[in-house]
């Protein structure tokens, strides 16, 4: 459901442009709110979260998907971790559809999905590994690692039971807008991949705005 | 025996609301058969060489463009690998999306899990199930991956809602799995998490585990979409030096 957001860009406490191929990690407090903002338009952002008091508690697309009883998330998603609780909330969203199936480019899925001499290529799993690496302060490691959410992205579920990879609906200046329910640590990564259509072949730089709690 | 299976060796039932694990060999045969109608299997798989590398549903759908698993579909490793290919089905749909039930929707449906009055046919549920299981191999909750629920299918419309299909699967329905590298598998019967029938589900289920005939060039799951002959591709290279 398209809805537009109150929040004024320069009430932000935060402002962060991400660019194509690069990552971004911080810490989320309970009651503030993220804006992942589609800069250029058609662009994928690879997102998980993390309890920042425990990694091992972690967005699950699975229980997301199976509470709300719908694989696409919109504006009034509930994003629940691996035990089933309530992480963060979509409060707007101007794209009105994100994946979570599609899980993220990494490069040995692409040597299966596109050649097995693409293994080089730059890839989201590169961009988180690199993320954790780097920040090691967050306790998140290869182990937790799993399936996220592809802001911007379009994989419709066909009623036959197929899965297509659409060009994205998102264009420039759409955005989603997420409210954390609990601390939680937000790993993104502005996804490189060429070789489909989720970025329209062309990778752009996505901006995360922060917002304090009401 | 067949021109997939060369021999069943070891076959067991497994009771409704139990859990199992076992290290499965690459050219294994395990098949998988409902005994009395609306089992629900939950399965995971994780590389016993280096159990960071596990089953990864998204990979898996995306690689093969499906939303269901059914005979000729190859379940994938975050590793570009292929665990296990699904070489027999009588069913035509398996999900992987739903995850687990957790004792929360457990005891909301059909009361809680007690063990000093049920015995062993208390109310386990998916998610402590598969807990109890990664601890033997030191594993634990940040393991944990999206799993397969066998026997069970959820549908989608046309604007996403999901839906369990109730009446699926019937006695005697199987779906048979061969391993296409060392795989450690974890398995529950517990009931799926969007199951809402009045009763506490049964799901006994039968598993035989054998030997594969040889992989040939014409393989229907290698020829079944060109990312598994890929695939196939990147076991071969991690299985150089060992052989055929």
């Amino acid at each position: 459901m398209i809805k537009e957001s109150k929040l004024q860009p320069e009430q932000a406490i935060e402002r962060a442009v991400v660019r194509a191929g690069d990552y971004y990690i911080s810490l989320l407090k309970a009651g503030e709110t993220i804006r992942i903002l589609d800069l250029e338009g058609n662009q994928a952002a690879d997102t998980l979260f993390y309890c920042s008091d425990n990694p091992a508690e972690r967005y699950s697309a699975m229980d997301t998907i199976r509470e709300q009883g719908n694989v696409y998330l919109t504006t009034g998603s509930k994003l629940r971790s691996n035990e089933n609780n309530v992480m963060l909330e979509v409060v707007a969203d101007t794209c009105g559809r994100h994946d979570t199936l599609g899980g993220a480019c990494a490069t040995e899925s692409n040597t299966v999905r596109y050649d097995l001499e693409k293994r080089c290529m730059h890839a989201c799993r590169d961009s988180w590994m690199l993320a954790i690496a780097e920040h090691p302060e967050y306790g998140i490691s290869k182990r937790d690692i799993t399936h996220n959410i592809n802001f911007f992205m379009n994989v419709p579920v066909t009623p036959e039971g197929g899965l297509t990879f659409e060009d994205g609906i998102s264009a420039p200046g759409k955005y989603v807008e997420l409210r954390a329910e609990m601390d939680v640590v937000v790993l993104l990564s502005n996804c490189p991949q060429l070789n489909n259509p989720c970025n329209g072949y062309n990778p752009t730089p996505i901006e995360c705005l922060v917002w304090a709690a009401d | 025996m067949n021109e997939i299976i060369s021999s069943i060796d070891y076959q067991t039932e497994i009771p409704t609301a139990a859990h199992w694990s076992l290290r499965v060999r690459r050219g294994s045969i395990m098949r998988i058969t409902d005994l009395k109608g609306g089992a629900n299997v939950g399965m995971l798989f994780y590389n016993p060489e280096n159990l960071l590398e596990r089953y990864n549903a998204p990979d898996t759908l995306k690689c093969q463009h499906t939303f269901k698993l059914t005979k000729g579909n190859c379940l994938y490793s975050d590793m570009g690998r292929i665990f296990a290919s699904i070489v027999n089905d009588t069913l035509g749909w398996h999900e992987t999306v739903s995850g687990n039930s957790h004792a929360s929707h457990v005891e909301s449906k059909w009361g809680a899990r007690d063990y000093q009055n049920d015995r062993n046919d208390w109310h386990q549920n998916g998610h402590d199930a598969f807990l109890v299981e990664l601890a033997k191999y030191g594993l634990n909750a940040a393991d944990l991956a999206a799993n397969i629920n066998w026997f069970s299918k959820v549908r989608v419309d046309g604007e996403g809602s999901l839906e369990l299909v109730s009446d699926h699967s019937q006695a005697g329905d199987q779906v048979t799995l061969r391993f296409e590298m060392d795989t450690l598998v974890l398995l529950h019967t517990c009931p799926h998490p969007m199951n809402i029938s009045e009763d506490y589900p049964e799901s006994n289920v039968q598993i035989e585990l054998g030997v594969a005939q040889p992989l040939t060039d014409d393989d229907y799951c290698k020829l079944f979409r060109p990312e598994n002959a890929r695939g196939f591709q990147n076991n071969k290279l991690y299985h150089i030096g060992l052989g055929v």
